[in-house]
């Protein structure tokens, strides 16, 4: 199911014509008002933790990780075996990501993460979790449903193919490594990239090759 | 604890709701509290275990209806008066007392974007924990409930698995979170069948594989 003018969290905005803020927002301005009075918490800080998420720290990163899995098997067993160290030569690291396994979709096994009890989320190389991601009907059946819930993303699963579901109960975060489709073999790293989604990297999608041009 | 966040196969929550070309943050308020929650958190008057536990603690039925970052704004403004660092008072005003502020960590606008990127560690390599099991033991998770935080989710409770990886030794959420102690264990990846998990509904190849601390378990 997708939403346009109404979010996730079930309401209407109007960003143009908002009288009156809502009232996490009134809160949340009441907070940082009294942590930057009492001197505790720079608004500049917070500016550039806002700005890092925004623009800087998201899922391309993980498609960088994976396009060059697919076109380095070196880099990819490294991976495999140590995917903080193999994040990391990539310039990736840091808040959850460092205890990082790659798991690697093949015709036989497809993965899929979930983070049953809050929203854990490999931040490092996908950035912060969407909606759904961290919602009750998600959390809910991934571990109990994982077919349902991928036919719900338009991914069918032949029966013979084995699916696993990483509960992220720890302080471990699981990235897919999602299947490199055929037909890529003459794209760069950088085209590759390009074709690596989100939701690829979480499980509740494949990656599929551009179409050819007319 | 047995709480509303430990919704690992429920039914009835509805159909999972996607939004094409999600922004990061919907509205600025909500990177402000992501931001808040990074600086109050390089205080360090609590842990990541605390901090997962005092949203566990959200009455059931706030939990459901709240939006995430509402969550975790209730979350911080919680932890903020539990350590002394506001008062209630100070939150409803928005005026700070004239009591001096604690003396804290101030997060620094220099030191936030490596802050954005730092690395938090959870392993304990070092620790003098021993391991009970090893690669390919049967093992089943404990049927246990304890009142406090617990990273061993309801629906893994009672059932068998096999170890599949040996992680090392990490803090142990049940105790950190209780700011008794990291008192490091070893942690494992197990995986269930899903027809162990679920019954003979379930497909005969599917698993799940969920981390798991040497205390949640014991042969099978």
């Amino acid at each position: 199911m997708y939403i346009g003018a109404v979010h996730a969290h079930g309401h209407a905005h109007d960003h143009e014509h908002q009288a009156v803020p809502s009232d996490p927002a009134l809160r949340t301005k009441a907070l940082e008002s009294l942590l930057v009075e009492k001197g505790l918490v720079d608004p500049a800080a917070l500016d550039t933790l806002v700005d890092a998420f925004e623009n800087k720290i998201g899922p391309r990163n993980g498609a960088r990780v994976v396009a060059r899995a697919w076109v380095d098997p070196e880099y990819k067993k490294r991976l495999l075996v140590d995917g903080g160290s193999a994040i990391a030569e990539l310039g990736y690291a840091g808040s959850q990501g460092e205890h990082l396994i790659a798991v690697e979709n093949t015709p036989q096994v497809h993965n899929l993460v979930v983070c049953t009890l809050c929203s854990c989320y490999p931040w490092a190389v996908l950035g912060l979790p969407p909606v759904w991601y961290k919602s009750a009907p998600y959390r809910s059946r991934a571990v109990i449903d994982p077919r349902g819930v991928l036919r719900e993303f338009g991914l069918e699963l032949p029966e013979e193919t084995e699916i696993r579901v990483w509960d992220s109960t720890a302080e471990i975060r699981y990235l897919v490594v999602p299947e490199r489709p055929v037909g890529t073999e003459n794209l760069s790293e950088d085209d590759l990239a390009a074709l690596v989604s989100r939701d690829s990297m979480i499980g509740t999608a494949k990656v599929f090759a551009p179409k050819p041009k007319p | 604890m047995n709480g509303i966040h430990d919704l690992g196969g429920m039914h009835g929550m509805g159909p999972i709701v996607r939004e094409e070309n999600e922004p990061v943050f919907h509205e600025p308020w909500e990177g402000r509290v992501y931001a808040i929650t990074r600086a109050i958190g390089a205080f360090g008057k609590w842990n990541l275990d605390a901090s997962r536990h005092a949203i566990e603690m959200l009455p059931p039925a706030d939990y459901l209806r709240m939006s995430y970052y509402e969550k975790w704004l209730a979350r911080n403004i919680g932890l903020l008066i539990r350590h002394g660092i506001i008062t209630r008072e100070e939150i409803e005003t928005g005026k700070a007392a004239t009591e001096a502020a604690p003396a804290l960590r101030r997060l620094s606008a220099a030191e936030a974007a490596a802050h954005a990127n730092r690395r938090d560690r959870y392993s304990r390599p070092d620790a003098a924990a021993v391991a009970r099991f090893v690669v390919g033991d049967r093992v089943r998770a404990r049927n246990m409930n304890p009142e406090g935080h617990t990273r061993l989710p309801r629906y893994a409770r009672g059932k068998q698995g096999v170890i599949s990886r040996h992680h090392g030794i990490f803090v142990f959420p049940d105790t950190n979170a209780h700011f008794q102690g990291e008192q490091p264990q070893h942690l494992y990846s197990v995986r269930f069948a899903a027809r162990e998990l679920w019954g003979d509904e379930a497909s005969p190849r599917d698993c799940v594989h969920l981390d798991l601390w040497d205390p949640y378990l014991d042969h099978a």
